[in-house]
């Protein structure tokens, strides 16, 4: 029995010969929430257009409820979008805007009228109804996208950068938003986004992709505190990447030191990626530490200090909320659980 | 299939347009005055067409009305669209219908009136009046090409030359001219090919010795046409058709050169 | 400060574009001896005839080239870029023919002995009707024909009608297609209640832009209905240029032309506001 909504499979597409995804294999579950988050080009738009239907893929399969739907238009599949500029028909009131795929379905007026009034209440938008669409703030107009899409009851809503147009305040609100509107639909929701904090804030499973392929897959919290490899690590919050060399199990060799890890399973003297996140790092006296650097540069961030502290080999970024003057010597730690150790890809992808 | 009849369509079209011309092509090479019996090919209306000083007389006053109507309605024009481009909205607005009149009335009654303007002031017809009424209904043509450019132009490009130090008419040369350049280069071709299609206009306000083609051509209509006529419209239309054709050529060739850098860097 | 730019053009455009414009009322109201009197207007009626075939032939030319330029402007932004660019040049080019001598070779074309004729007697045409239908002339009338002077103006102004709608095709945001579809509207769908809808203004300029001049023509009637089909133009040219001259009566029949186009310029803005207000509903 297959639970899964969406499938994809090995998904390959090219664009003048570029390969731009390069086999995509996916799966996403009914009511889920699951985010396509990597850097701009890396291949999450053409994934949601495909499954949108506007690409078709040059190899590979897009399965919906277990159905092949490769060769369906856009118009015959269960799916709606909310456009990145949010495509909005500037000939139509935002009344009619909703009510354009329930005209399409040629669905009674009377139900027509209360759709939009339902949805027009979902969105925060009552009373706008006779509202010419240009008239409207960025804000407005996504909300009346999202409720063109919705009145359609689809059972996935694509989103494509939806919040990118808006300022960062708006955005905070409309993450809270969207969450509570898919919560209360119960309709699977892919989002595709390039701001990692979107991605970790409203997600139920983040899709991690670079280069057009997907570098890790899962939990927000597996995410930040399970990257697979440095891409990962580095693209999700901030990370310090070091050279390593694995010297047997459990025991790792960077900056000139030997540390103790809980990695195992990788070969003797093989070179990895050591990933120690800042908030991870400790400050003590240079004598009891492992490391010892200079204090370089200190901002301060709000809840915490953010210093860059050079030590012989590399300069780390540590986050503390103790302040240590520039110039000053101090002495770093880190604990083995916080130290990750990852196979060097195999293209370099920072 | 539906690509096919979509072809098939625009064929049909391009047929519709073009059969006239090769019908015109085609008796300039006949060897009589016919204009639908075929007597055999000839070259000597082309040959004769060099020595009727009448017809050389009247392309020389087209092409040099038009040459000069272009330039000045290019000046004048692209002039005005930055006037226009900087007034307040209802100023702006006032001067854009008045501009949009001649392009939205009917040549009848724009030759008309510059003919009764003309006698009121008491000017006689000539290469003057010509040139007048020609530059009047060309300006419009480049306003409207000129103006989205400079909708387009970033406002602060402006502001950032001379923040830089320029002073407003170096701002003017370096900076605002090379943008809107596109728009007024096609301004200028749609001015000339406007001035050179002219017939109406050019019937109402030329006189009798600084006649253009097309007034000659009139005349001839009425009374014997002669495939001399034929000769050198077919000279006009294959000069541009090639002139076309090398633009289009350049065009092509610096699209694929883009291409082809685009493709290097990655 | 730039303003001042257009300062010389806006004199310009009193002098060349408002002042004649005025003087055509000045000498409507006016007689030979520069006296005020509505006389140039009582012979209005008698031209009403004129006036009713020219908005007629007019009307008809616009609604034809609609129907063949509109399907002609969407064919041609789905080209590729350098096939669009080729089309254009297409459609510009024959303006570079002078037009008056394409309409007259559209005589050579429609005459009683000319090619088409010649070709319909060739394929037998002709015969087949005389001994079917016992058709009593060995030609098709074509030229002297209002068709003719018909497919005159349709010849003469398609490019006007195919332009403007061609250029707002192409600006046409192709994200509103797909969220068209998106919304589960099928290809005729999405033109009806997209694509059309939005492509209103570019057929509001065409229609205007076929309309107006076909309305004032007097060439056309001249050569291809050899002035049977007496147009409004006709008789502007008549006063102007011609033997009945009078610039006086001349002026009166331009001034009333100019008002009878304005209110049709204007009821139709108003049909397009109509439109872009109540949204698709109308289609």
């Amino acid at each position: 029995m297959n639970q899964n909504l969406v499938d994809l499979i090995d998904i390959r597409k090219e664009f003048d010969g570029e390969p731009v995804l390069k086999g995509i294999s996916l799966s996403i579950r009914n009511r889920e929430f699951v985010t396509l988050l990597g850097p701009s080009g890396c291949g999450k738009t053409t994934t949601l257009r495909i499954i949108g239907g506007f690409e078709t893929p040059d190899s590979g399969d897009v399965l919906f409820d277990g159905k092949r739907l490769n060769d369906v238009p856009p118009y015959k599949r269960e799916v709606n979008t909310v456009f990145q500029r949010y495509a909005l028909f500037p000939h139509l009131n935002v009344a009619e805007n909703i009510a354009f795929g329930l005209r399409i379905r040629n669905i009674h007026e009377k139900d027509i009228q209360r759709k939009i009034q339902e949805m027009l209440e979902l969105v925060g938008l009552r009373g706008f109804e006779k509202r010419n669409t240009t008239s409207l703030s960025g804000g407005q107009q996504q909300r009346v996208a999202i409720a063109r899409a919705l009145v359609n009851q689809p059972r996935v809503l694509l989103l494509d950068e939806p919040l990118g147009a808006l300022d960062l305040k708006l955005r905070k609100d409309m993450q809270i938003e969207l969450k509570r509107i898919q919560q209360s639909t119960g309709i699977t929701f892919l989002y595709v986004t390039h701001d990692q904090e979107e991605a970790l804030t409203m997600s139920d499973r983040v899709v991690v992709m670079n280069h057009g392929s997907i570098q890790q897959v899962g939990s927000p919290t597996d995410i930040y505190n399970e990257p697979e490899n440095a891409f990962v690590a580095d693209f999700i919050g901030e990370s310090n990447i070091i050279d390593g060399i694995m010297l047997e199990d459990c025991k790792v060799c960077f900056c000139g030191h030997d540390f103790e890890c809980v990695d195992k399973g990788f070969a003797t003297k093989e070179p990895v990626d050591v990933v120690i996140r800042p908030e991870d790092l400790r400050i003590g006296f240079p004598g009891d530490s492992q490391l010892q650097g200079v204090v370089e540069s200190i901002v301060f961030k709000g809840v915490h200090y953010e210093m860059m502290i050079r030590t012989e080999h590399f300069t780390f970024m540590v986050h503390s909320t103790a302040a240590e003057p520039v110039g000053k010597t101090v002495g770093l730690s880190v604990v083995p659980f916080d130290i990750h150790i990852m196979k060097k890809s195999m293209e370099d992808n920072r | 299939m539906k690509k096919f009849l979509k072809d098939f369509y625009l064929l049909l079209i391009f047929l519709f347009l073009y059969a006239p011309i090769v019908v015109l092509m085609v008796f300039s090479f006949n060897n009589s005055k016919s204009r639908r019996l075929w007597h055999g090919f000839t070259t000597r209306w082309y040959i004769e067409l060099f020595q009727d000083a009448d017809i050389l007389h009247s392309l020389y006053v087209t092409l040099l009305v038009a040459i000069l109507a272009a330039a000045l309605a290019t000046l004048i024009g692209t002039a005005a669209a930055i006037g226009i481009h900087n007034m307040r909205r209802r100023t702006r607005s006032v001067y854009l219908a008045v501009n949009n009149i001649p392009m939205s009335s009917s040549d009848t009654i724009m030759g008309v009136t510059f003919m009764l303007l003309f006698a009121a002031l008491h000017l006689d017809k000539g290469y003057l009046t010509l040139l007048l009424s020609h530059v009047t209904f060309c300006v419009p043509y480049v306003v409207l090409n000129v103006m989205p450019k400079l909708r387009q132009l970033d406002r602060n490009a402006y502001e950032a030359a001379l923040d830089l130090g320029a002073t407003p008419y170096q701002a003017l040369w370096k900076v605002i001219l090379p943008e809107i350049r596109p728009g007024i280069v096609t301004g200028a071709i749609m001015a000339f090919t406007m001035s050179v299609d002219d017939f109406v206009v050019s019937y109402f306000t030329a006189g009798t010795t600084s006649q253009p083609l097309s007034v000659v051509i009139y005349s001839m209509t009425r009374h014997r046409m002669t495939p001399k006529i034929n000769a050198v419209s077919t000279i006009l239309f294959l000069f541009v058709l090639v002139l076309l054709i090398v633009i289009n050529m350049r065009q092509v060739r610096d699209e694929k050169r883009r291409q082809a850098q685009k493709g290097g860097r990655t | 400060m730039k303003k001042s730019f257009a300062y010389p053009y806006g004199v310009w455009m009193v002098i060349f574009i408002l002042a004649p414009i005025l003087l055509v009322g000045v000498y409507a109201f006016t007689s030979g001896d520069g006296h005020f009197t509505l006389h140039n207007f009582t012979y209005l009626p008698g031209y009403l005839p004129v006036f009713g075939r020219s908005f007629w032939l007019a009307l008809i030319s616009t609604a034809v080239c609609l129907l063949l330029g509109y399907p002609m402007a969407y064919i041609m932004s789905q080209l590729s870029a350098s096939r669009q660019s080729l089309c254009m040049m297409l459609i510009m080019l024959p303006m570079w023919m002078n037009f008056l001598l394409r309409t007259y070779a559209w005589m050579s074309i429609l005459e009683n002995n000319g090619f088409l004729n010649q070709f319909f007697r060739q394929i037998g045409l002709i015969s087949f009707l005389q001994t079917q239908f016992a058709y009593p002339l060995d030609y098709i009338p074509l030229i002297n024909t209002s068709g003719a002077v018909v497919l005159g103006m349709v010849y003469n102004f398609l490019p006007f009608m195919v332009l403007p709608i061609y250029t707002v095709l192409i600006k046409l945001d192709s994200k509103l297609i797909e969220a068209a579809q998106d919304l589960g509207a099928p290809t005729h769908l999405v033109f009806r209640r997209v694509i059309f809808p939005l492509s209103l203004p570019g057929v509001i300029s065409g229609i205007t832009m076929v309309f107006v001049p076909s309305v004032s023509t007097f060439v056309i009637s001249q050569m291809l209905g050899s002035g049977k089909y007496l147009l409004v133009g006709d008789l502007i040219d008549l006063q102007f240029m011609g033997g009945a001259y009078n610039p006086h009566l001349g002026s009166a029949i331009a001034l009333v032309m100019m008002l009878l186009i304005f209110l049709c310029m204007w009821v139709m803005n108003k049909f397009d506001d109509g439109t872009s207000e109540q949204g698709g509903l109308m289609l």
